[in-house]
């Protein structure tokens, strides 16, 4: 658990950056732990955030190569206690009349929530860290889970700093190139 | 043409917009074939008074052209090529453009922009394919993007450490109605080469220099790329600090310069191999300690430290950690270290050092053994090729013996003069990648030093030499075998040679090969021919020369480092280890 990395990374908001990044781990023989992609206060800016369980030293490597990839923009390693981070689980449960009360006393103590009810299951939503998603999903496995998806980690510096505050500054192009255009 | 540059301009095809970017970006020469993606950007094409078109036979010849044109010139080399096959046949190229750091774009039509994801006619997805395997890649689907992507596939393709930048193009973009408009800057917020060293770097660099007893300096390709020959001939004059020069680096100290102790790694000499291995300090310059050159890495000079100049951080510290890392361009990097050194004294004692290496290069030298029977030694032909065709030449190699003894017996001077196929050691790189070297410095003689075995695999591009005036010159170093794998099975697989031998002495006729290519043939198999011979291909000037030197097969590359081998195990020929101790020095 102790090599366990979550990764920042802002990258333009262009088709096939996600294959690029993606791509990239694979290649440099990187398992993903979780992978989260989603929008920023920049409509031109999306943020991944990436959860990779490897030593220090491979993973200089592989932030160093993230960071020559054209579309990434900025890399930013969060640690635990200087940051935020959470998750999303969805879990269908079976409860019937007879088990429901317990089902649900489960899912008011990890302060989660019902989003849907049928005669034979529900459908429970909670949002945590790893380890509470985790126990959470302990807790309810007697009374028997039908299907569970999970989102990835996201994760969010704490403090006022924006890790997007840097200005983003043009390049001019070479002179040899606008002088022949011109 | 756009007068505005920047402001718009009058109404195009996509495909105008393409070629007239293209000319906008620089670009003289391309080397491609049509095909049907690709079509519409071939009609402005035969437009243009800018750029010579250049129809090779294979797209991986224009791939390899483009990279010998790009390695000759330190130009952008540019290939074009059509969807799906077109396409991927430039994968080689591009890969081999990726591994030697080779500034170079690549346009491909793609199929119309509805079609894309359907299996259309001839369709790839070459964006996907080539994405681990270029610097960057684009895929355009709206014309109006032509004029910006090519600007940026040109900076990103020169700028930094150099690489191959592909852009494919729908054939919807190039066909449709747009505007051109060059740009007068580029939003590249995540790319941002740093090119200047840090200070403080360099002074930490400089106190190691003054302090190590046994230093060495470790020229690798970027040194090349970033034009820092003669900074480096600066920093060896002052400080006397021995140097070798990798594969890729064959040229950027000259060979007749004392201080030279040659090629390291793998087939290296052994003062190379034991300079590095016996040092307490590595200046590498622009190297990336690759394992054909260190070896076994943990063995790998066990007492050195290590400055670590790179352009590309991801290359400091990957292999071997950096005890100074300098991330920076190569020919400002050392530009710096030889104006502190100067300022503070470059007073290094190595005295005792350079003697222990002197004494090495002279007791082991490059050396092979004249064959009993009479036949001709591969050596000597490229040995002579090299002193008869002399040092302002460009020379390009194929990947095996051949390239193993061309980096070490033809002699360079001067950079950009050794053209060869390094990371990826790709067959079939000669022919084409000298066909480029030639249409970019046609004033030079360029020699193609090829083996029979990559000869095969790319001499369709003989008809496109012959056809387009591309008076190249090719030295094939038949063997009749895949050499360099041969040499693997006599040492290491009891000489069975499962799948090794060519006969190609007998088969292809290669003068007869020359001749039906519109080129002059010649063949020379006995030792005292090969001077007349090569001064005949010399001579020739409006026409390829193809010249068939049937040598000795069982020549072997010496000096020899086994695979995964520590370099303190390195053989200066079978069974015989050099003797250096550390207590010699």
């Amino acid at each position: 658990m102790s090599n366990k990395h979550t990764l920042s990374v802002l990258v333009e908001n262009k088709p096939g950056v996600l294959a690029r990044v993606a791509g990239l781990f694979s290649r440099r023989g990187f398992n993903i732990d979780s992978l989260a992609v989603g929008p920023t206060e920049h409509p031109e800016v999306s943020r991944m955030t990436i959860v990779v369980n490897v030593e220090e030293s491979p993973l200089e490597q592989v932030t160093k190569q993230l960071n020559k990839l054209v579309e990434v923009i900025k890399i930013v390693e969060l640690d635990g206690p200087g940051s935020v981070n959470r998750e999303l689980l969805l879990v269908k449960v079976r409860a019937d009349a007879a088990t429901r009360g317990a089902v649900l006393d489960a899912v008011q103590l990890f302060r989660a929530k019902v989003v849907d009810v049928s005669p034979e299951a529900v459908t429970v939503q909670a949002v945590g860290n790893s380890d509470k998603l985790a126990d959470l999903l302990k807790v309810l496995e007697p009374f028997g889970i039908r299907e569970l998806v999970q989102s990835g980690m996201v994760a969010i510096g704490r403090g006022s700093r924006s890790i997007s505050e840097r200005p983003q500054r043009p390049v001019a192009v070479p002179a040899p190139l606008s002088a022949i255009a011109n | 043409m756009s007068e505005q540059g920047g402001q718009g301009g009058t109404s195009v095809t996509g495909a105008q917009s393409l070629v007239t970017s293209l000319e906008a970006a620089g670009v003289t020469d391309i080397f491609g074939i049509p095909g049907g993606a690709i079509l519409p950007a071939y009609d402005p094409l035969m437009d243009s008074t800018r750029i010579r078109h250049i129809l090779v036979r294979h797209e991986q010849g224009a791939g390899h052209a483009a990279q010998g044109y790009a390695a000759a010139t330190g130009k952008v080399g540019v290939c074009m090529a059509t969807s799906g096959p077109g396409a991927t046949n430039l994968v080689t190229p591009l890969a081999d453009a990726h591994m030697d750091s080779v500034p170079m774009v690549a346009v491909t039509g793609q199929v119309g922009a509805a079609m894309i994801g359907t299996d259309a006619f001839q369709e790839a997805d070459i964006r996907g394919i080539t994405m681990p395997i270029t610097k960057h890649n684009f895929l355009v689907t709206d014309p109006a993007d032509i004029p910006r992507t090519v600007a940026e596939a040109f900076h990103i393709a020169s700028t930094g450490r150099p690489g191959p930048v592909l852009v494919d193009v729908a054939k919807s973009a190039l066909q449709a109605m747009t505007t051109f408009s060059w740009p007068s800057e580029l939003h590249l917020p995540g790319y941002r080469p740093v090119t200047t060293p840090h200070a403080k770097q360099i002074k930490e660099a400089v106190r190691l220099i003054k302090e190590a007893r046994r230093p060495v300096l470790y020229v690798g390709g970027g040194v090349i790329r970033a034009r820092a020959s003669r900074e480096l001939a600066q920093l060896a004059a002052l400080t006397g600090i021995p140097v070798v020069t990798t594969l890729m680096a064959r040229g950027a100290f000259p060979d007749s310069n004392p201080q030279h102790l040659g090629m390291p790694g793998m087939h290296g000499t052994v003062a190379a191999v034991a300079g590095l291995q016996k040092s307490d300090l590595i200046i590498s310059l622009g190297a990336r300690f690759d394992d054909r050159v260190t070896g076994n890495l943990d063995s790998f000079a066990p007492n050195a430290l290590v400055i670590h100049a790179d352009i590309d951080p991801a290359e400091i510290g990957k292999n071997r950690h950096a005890d100074v890392p300098i991330v920076g361009d190569c020919k400002e990097v050392i530009s710096q270290l030889v104006a502190l050194l100067t300022a503070e004294g470059a007073d290094g004692d190595y005295e005792a050092w350079v003697a222990f290496l002197a004494g090495l290069k002279k007791s082991y030298p490059l050396g092979y053994d004249t064959p009993a029977d009479g036949s001709l030694a591969p050596q000597y032909v490229i040995e002579r090729l090299g002193a008869i065709a002399g040092p302002e030449a460009v020379y390009a190699s194929g990947v095996g013996q051949h390239q193993m003894w061309a980096a070490h017996y033809v002699g360079y001077e001067n950079p950009n003069t050794w053209i060869n196929s390094g990371g990826l050691g790709t067959m079939g790189y000669a022919v084409p990648a000298a066909m480029g070297a030639k249409v970019g410095m046609p004033d030079s003689t360029v020699w193609a030093i090829d083996g029979d075995g990559c000869f095969q695999m790319t001499n369709q591009e003989l008809a496109t030499c012959a056809i387009n005036d591309i008076p190249i010159k090719v030295a094939i170093i038949n063997n009749e075998s895949l050499g360099m794998v041969r040499q693997w099975q006599t040492l290491f697989y009891n000489e069975r040679y499962s799948n090794t031998d060519l006969h190609s002495k007998r088969i292809p006729d290669f003068v007869k090969l020359a001749d039906a290519y519109g080129c002059v043939g010649l063949a020379c198999e006995s030792p005292d021919e090969v001077d007349a011979t090569i001064e005949k291909a010399m001579a020739i000037d409006d026409q390829p020369v193809v010249v068939d030197f049937r040598v000795h097969r069982d020549a072997m590359v010496w000096p020899m480092v086994a695979a995964g081998t520590s370099n303190d195990e390195i053989k200066y020929a079978r069974d015989l280890a050099p003797q250096f101790d550390e207590d010699d020095i």
